[in-house]
């Protein structure tokens, strides 16, 4: 076992006994194709639990989108990041162009993405206003399967400004992959996005 | 604390296995035989729970195997992951935080080592006592006043419950019984048979007889016929049960009463706030029980009385 599969093991296991955290398929079943899970962002560990929710099989082709200024400042997000999660790091200051031209070289090798689409995290209790980031990925990627992750409790597990979690029970669900209209406008496709994560978020 | 090399050990898990046994034949015949698919689902849902007995059983029995340690890893993790359904359920505030973090990884870990560490004195006070006055504490120094008697009482409740009642169980280990001297794991094996046993066989007896609701505001599924039933079946159990204990008959048929009514009314107040949180079950980690605190709510109420009655008489 490599030290980077080992960590991985570890940290799903970890994961699990933190946030215990229940993953529900409601509208889609976790099979290999390419797709953007897109999801809510409330806390640091957001990232990790929809990671470590996926099968194996599944996880080991999904790489999380993630900003570079935060996962590089030590050496163990840098190797968690680089080895473990093989993260598509977003450098925040260089722009938008550079950050799906990265988005997009990732996608084209195969690869299915974790995505949050608000751009920072939010208080936990509502989502955000979604960025333009998810429109242009979806125009660019036509044939990419767009499914929304709703995750629940993790802003209590581990709430901004905090560095130590506490243990208690999370959900994430995944929703049915969101349905490609031909020539809508960005609005509106942002509008139906995010629908379609505060409904799955209502559901529960 | 050298455990299951005893005999009594061995005749209650032949006992307990053949039970298992049984209970599985039922759910195949069971299985076959049912038609209506409403029959189905509780059959399904009969044999998921036995499934989980199987599981529940085979853990518990290689924790007492390992002596002491094992057991007080086994109930520590039982109260971790007891504490963390209870506090997923609660509303707590941001500012409870840190608060929520010495529950978990401070005033467990502490509760668990000074039952391994057989410190009665200690172990008997720490969450009453310094735990207690510690979570204001934390809390206040967060300097959110809102709802706060209510959040720290819901934090104090948890600790009690998930953490305090239950290390009562292998705090059993600890206790020094003239004439029972090295066989105190058949006592906790003892235990958690009668008031497990009255759970299944109020189970039983409700699902098979049950006509009248005996709680219907808290526990519509609960009924005089299963509560009675299960109650009096797993006490006569516990009373034929005496020779593994330090109790002769009569004192083992009235220390059954006693854990199996505690276990009804910690089994009554669990319910009372699932349904003041509109949810059905804690959690969904047993297949078939629900949560890990669903299964032990009973427990919760009976090991402490159990514990100190035993501690009062017979030490």
């Amino acid at each position: 076992m490599s030290s980077a599969s080992l960590a991985a093991s570890l940290l799903v296991g970890l994961t699990r006994l933190i946030t215990g955290v229940q993953v529900r398929w409601a509208g889609c079943e976790p099979r290999v194709c390419q797709r953007l899970y897109y999801a809510n962002h409330s806390s640091h560990l957001d990232t990790i639990v929809i990671w470590s929710a996926l099968p194996s099989a599944l996880r080991n082709h999904t790489a999380p989108v993630a900003a570079a200024d935060y996962w590089e400042c030590s050496r163990l997000r840098r190797f968690l990041a680089r080895e473990v999660f093989h993260a598509v790091l977003i450098n925040r200051g260089a722009g938008a162009r550079d950050a799906l031209a990265r988005i997009s070289a990732a996608l084209s090798l195969g690869n299915s993405l974790i995505f949050f689409p608000e751009g920072t995290r939010g208080n936990g209790a509502t989502v955000g206003e979604l960025k333009a980031g998810l429109y242009h990925i979806a125009r660019d990627h036509p044939m990419i399967e767009l499914v929304p992750v709703y995750l629940q409790n993790l802003n209590r597990i581990l709430p901004k400004g905090e560095i130590l979690p506490v243990p208690l029970v999370g959900n994430a669900t995944f929703g049915a992959p969101l349905p490609r209209v031909a020539d809508e406008s960005r609005e509106d496709f942002l509008r139906r996005a995010r629908a379609a994560l505060v409904e799955l978020g209502d559901k529960r | 604390m050298n455990v299951v090399a005893n005999r009594d050990m061995y005749v209650l898990l032949a006992g307990v296995v053949t039970l298992l046994v049984l209970s599985s034949l039922t759910g195949m015949v069971l299985a076959r035989r049912v038609a209506a698919p409403s029959g189905q689902a509780v059959v399904a849902n009969l044999n998921a729970r036995v499934r989980a007995w199987w599981v529940m059983t085979a853990v518990f029995v290689a924790a007492l195997a390992t002596g002491g340690i094992g057991s007080v890893l086994l109930f520590g993790l039982t109260s971790f992951l007891a504490l963390r359904e209870f506090i997923t359920l609660t509303p707590t505030h941001r500012a409870d935080h840190r608060t929520l973090f010495w529950a978990f990884f401070v005033f467990l870990p502490i509760q668990y080592a000074l039952v391994a560490m057989q410190w009665y004195g200690l172990f008997a006070i720490f969450i009453p006592v310094y735990a207690f006055l510690l979570v204001p504490v934390r809390s206040v120094l967060a300097g959110d006043t809102e709802d706060f008697l209510a959040r720290t009482a819901k934090i104090q409740w948890g600790l009690m419950i998930a953490v305090y009642c239950v290390s009562y169980a292998p705090a059993l280990l600890m206790l020094q019984i003239p004439g029972y001297v090295g066989r105190n794991a058949t006592l906790l094996f003892y235990l958690i048979v009668v008031v497990q046993l009255s759970d299944v066989m109020q189970y039983v007896f409700g699902k098979t007889l049950g006509r009248h609701p005996v709680a219907p505001t808290v526990s519509p599924n609960k009924t005089v016929e299963g509560t009675v039933g299960g109650i009096a079946a797993a006490t006569l159990v516990g009373g034929s049960l005496w020779w593994a204990t330090p109790f002769g008959f009569w004192q083992a048929l009235a220390i059954s009463l006693l854990i199996c009514l505690a276990g009804f009314a910690g089994g009554l107040c669990m319910s009372a706030i699932k349904r003041d949180r509109g949810v059905k079950d804690f959690g969904s980690l047993i297949e078939g029980h629900g949560g890990v605190l669903d299964r032990i709510d009973s427990l919760c109420f009976a090991a402490p009385l159990f514990f100190h009655v035993v501690r009062y008489w017979y030490t």
